[in-house]
């Protein structure tokens, strides 16, 4: 039966090394599948974080070979496993134990996003009428499994660490998923811009090279949310509105 | 000790669907809320539901109503559903539906701007309200988001290893967080059991890790009763190959876009076999199918919509007789679509984004270009803590249980769509009812000897000598899955039931033994060992219920019974722990079904 090798980190906020694993391979493993193995067999207390196993839930997410993945739909098959392949938990967040990191931090940044606030609705029933083109973006939007390999690799949280300025591509992608969505009525242009720090990103993509859903995240939520922003913030006509009136700040 | 202590009017355990709108609705009523998930909040099992949720919101089929949705649920549980769950399921749903858009839910529409509903197996009209195949990660985020800002507090990675009570009343429950084994004591009113499945007790199943059935053996530890336990729902469409993805779901929306179930002939085999219950409202041949499909309100189903019961004993059938797939599978083919609709490719990618994501990378197979493998999976249990079917509380004051955990919607056989209406619908009652509870009842007291012996049970894993021969944990849990998937799976007989009973009682010895190596941070190890023990009860449980009901009837198929049994279906197999700490099985009538529901069930026939 065929082996491969597997570069492991094990440690926790003390500190750490990768640990040299192997493993047999049978036919269409992914790298989740190798982890698994290994601690079933080798380390019984090595820390892996996974639920679904079919890339729907978005717990296990780690760097294999430097690259931001899933393990569950990462297959070992398009890896070269001649070559030790290295295992690693996800940076931009504290790392708690081996491939599991702390990433509470989004979740209380979620929190501070103001909720979906709908319009009456259109039927005495309580439903709306909403047709599927108006729903389309949106949708897109709403496919994250908040995985968080977007918050990952953003440079203003995984090498500036920036967390208490700026609420990184995950938490526009959701803004955007609101401000869009048909039924909504609140107005969170001013949050973007003051407390959450739009203005940050400089639009590099990567979040969205690394998005398992195939999110177009800076294209179709970023770039236009900075659009709506600026909007508001810069209008010409009514800053003079403004200076006349006295109102409006 | 080293614990910290909690207090709540209401606990929830587990954080899907169920526990979620129970969470939301306690809350709401004004009651101190804690919510125990055992994974990240968000990342419940409920995430995977791919068709949708039934609700007879006649959006696509004005014919439809709730006497129809609840006449369809009857039928595929073969009767021996709980007649008044299964009316409150029927006639409340829409509600739910339409109150997961108010929260945010974004459905996939009609072309008049309503929300889609899709075909299913066993539902008479279009009736599931859908996103794509993603259904259960929009219902999951809409109430996660939704519940964040209703002042709840929620306590993520955390598992609860045992309820505490006070009398017969529970009061509580005892826990540690893996990130850390920080113990914890929570005190609360009432406890509300929303923790899903156990399919992890079977080698192959689309469930995750956490669906370990804790409730169910939580709730059976505290003194509740287990019923239907023998009816697992083993989902006729898994992955077979490659090895690794075995198991992992394929949605049964395929079959409601008209996918087509083959043999190795290329038969449609399906329509070989259609069972009595359901001759009126199949198609007679696969054209008629098809019409049905595309919305043709004279043609009947096509026979790949039967019950999961039945379709999956069909395709073991063609498999055992040697017309399966090169993997043990058998064939579902949508590709074949591509000619009867316009842009095949397109249409079959945005009805089915999230299969042909799967199979594309888990088993390099275009579905839209080439037929699926698929197989029989682990997927459902229809058994659970038997409740009152308005309140959601069981014969133990103070602790309820909602959503798979609980048991009596489904009855032999769940019907696709079922479940997440099911956890939207009873997990709010539960949480209302809990709510009133506290307030009618107060807290109740937990005592120190309690929490000293679940503080003793829960760290023994770590701090006694491994005497189990250094099986570990995780050794001792594929032995038990691959004997429940050979004994206790789709086709059963006495013999190997019987045996069941004894494997699981000698592994159960074999776990008490476990030591584990490493400390109490982030050990999974060491939280494998305790999810043992529910895994371990909950196999006993399907073992004896199995052995017990001498017929075959919607999910339990018995080899040495090969037929329904109208005595048998009159009867509840209920499960309860004897005061010497022993299983006791019993046998209970089923109440008659009230006159104007059961003239509805007469009148749908």
């Amino acid at each position: 039966m065929a082996t491969a090798k597997f570069k492991i980190w094990r440690g926790d906020a003390s500190g750490g090394e990768f640990k040299e694993y192997e493993t047999e391979l049978t036919e269409g493993m992914v790298v989740l599948d190798a982890v698994h193995q290994v601690q079933a067999e080798q380390a019984h207390d090595l820390a892996v974080r996974w639920n679904c196993k079919a890339g729907k839930c978005g717990s296990c997410s780690a760097e294999v070979n430097g690259q931001p993945k899933l393990l569950c739909m990462t297959r070992l098959g398009d890896l070269n496993t001649d070559e030790p392949i290295t295992i690693e938990p996800i940076k931009a967040f504290p790392l708690m134990k081996d491939l599991v990191t702390d990433v509470s931090w989004n979740y209380e940044v979620k929190k501070r996003i103001r909720p979906f606030k709908p319009r009456a609705p259109d039927f005495e029933d309580g439903s709306w009428k909403m047709h599927q083109s108006d729903v389309d973006r949106v949708q897109e939007f709403r496919k994250c499994i908040e995985c968080f390999l977007c918050q990952d690799v953003c440079h203003v949280l995984r090498e500036h660490h920036m967390h208490d300025d700026f609420i990184g591509p995950r938490y526009l992608v959701y803004n955007a998923a609101l401000e869009m969505h048909p039924l909504d009525t609140e107005d969170r242009r001013e949050d973007l811009r003051k407390s959450q720090g739009i203005g940050l990103c400089n639009i590099t993509k990567c979040c969205t090279k690394v998005c398992p859903e195939s999110i177009t995240i800076t294209d179709n939520a970023i770039i236009p949310l900075k659009e709506r922003v600026v909007d508001q913030a810069y209008d010409p006509l009514r800053k003079l509105v403004q200076l006349v009136t006295g109102r409006g700040k | 000790m080293d614990y910290s202590r909690h207090e709540h009017d209401v606990l929830v355990i587990g954080s899907g669907g169920a526990g979620l709108r129970a969470a939301i609705e306690a809350s709401a009523a004004g009651a101190s809320v804690g919510l125990v998930c055992k994974s990240l909040l968000g990342k419940a099992h409920t995430v995977m539901a791919e068709g949708g949720m039934a609700a007879a919101l006649a959006n696509v089929d004005e014919r439809d109503k709730w006497e129809t949705h609840f006449a369809d649920t009857m039928r595929g549980g073969q009767y021996l559903n709980n007649w008044r769950m299964a009316e409150i399921h029927a006639k409340e749903s829409p509600d739910r539906v339409h109150e997961l858009e108010e929260w945010g839910a974004v459905f996939d529409r009609t072309k008049e701007g309503k929300i889609l509903q899709r075909n299913f197996g066993g539902h008479a009209h279009p009736r599931l309200a859908h996103v794509g195949d993603r259904t259960g990660l929009e219902m999951i985020r809409t109430l996660q988001d939704h519940g964040v800002h209703r002042g709840f507090d929620d306590y993520q990675e955390c598992t609860i290893t045992r309820l505490l009570k006070d009398g017969d009343r529970v009061v509580g429950a005892f826990g540690y967080d893996r990130e850390n084994g920080q113990l914890r004591v929570f005190h609360a009113g009432a406890v509300i059991l929303a923790t899903g499945g156990l399919g992890r007790a079977f080698k192959v199943t689309s469930n995750s890790w956490e669906c370990t059935g804790d409730g169910h053996s939580l709730g059976y530890r505290a003194g509740a009763e287990l019923i239907d336990m023998e009816f697992i729902q083993f989902h006729p469409t898994g992955m077979v190959w490659p090895p690794s993805v075995r198991g992992i779901l394929v949605t049964e929306g395929v079959r409601g876009e008209g996918g087509a179930l083959k043999n190795s002939e290329g038969r449609r085999f399906m329509f070989d076999d259609i069972p009595p219950l359901y001759t009126n409202q199949t198609a007679d041949t696969p054209e008629e199918g098809w019409r049905y499909v595309i919305g043709d309100r004279d043609a009947r189903r096509p026979a790949e919509l039967l019950t999961r019961d039945h379709v999956a004993r069909c395709i073991v059938r063609e498999v055992k007789e040697g017309r399966g797939s090169p993997h043990g599978g058998v064939f579902l083919d949508i590709a074949w679509i591509k000619d009867k609709v316009p842009n095949g490719a397109e249409h079959i990618k945005r009805k089915l984004p999230a299969m042909y994501h799967q199979f594309k990378t888990l088993a390099g197979i275009d579905i839209t270009e080439e037929p699926m493998e698929v197989g029989p999976t682990t997927h459902y249990a229809m058994g659970g803590l038997r409740v009152d079917a308005d309140s959601q509380m069981t014969a133990v004051p103070g602790l309820f249980a909602a959503g798979e955990c609980a048991a009596g919607l489904h009855g032999a056989n769940r019907l696709g769509g079922n479940s997440l209406s099911d956890l939207v619908v009873f997990g709010k009652r539960a949480g209302e009812y809990a709510a009133a509870y506290v307030n009618e009842n107060g807290r109740g007291t937990v005592s120190e000897a309690q929490i000293e012996d679940a503080h003793r049970e829960a760290m023994a894993p770590l701090e006694r000598e491994d005497q189990s021969g250094g099986a570990g944990p995780y050794a001792v849990q594929f032995e038990l899955q691959d004997m429940m998937q050979e004994k206790v799976g789709i086709v059963r007989e006495e013999k190997t039931l019987a045996e069941a009973v004894e494997d699981i009682a000698a592994l159960a010895r074999t776990a008490e033994g476990i030591g584990v190596m490493g400390d109490r941070n982030f050990n999974p190890g060491w939280h494998t060992a305790l999810d043992l023990r529910h895994l371990l009860s909950n196999s006993e449980a399907c073992a004896r219920a199995a052995l017990a009901r001498k017929e075959s009837r919607g999910a339990h198929s018995r080899i040495d019974f090969p037929e329904k049994d109208k005595e048998w279906g009159g009867f509840t197999v209920v499960l309860q722990q004897d005061s010497e700490g022993n299983m006791e099985v019993r046998r209970d009538p089923l109440p008659p079904v009230r006159g104007d529901l059961q003239k509805i069930i007469e009148e749908q026939g």
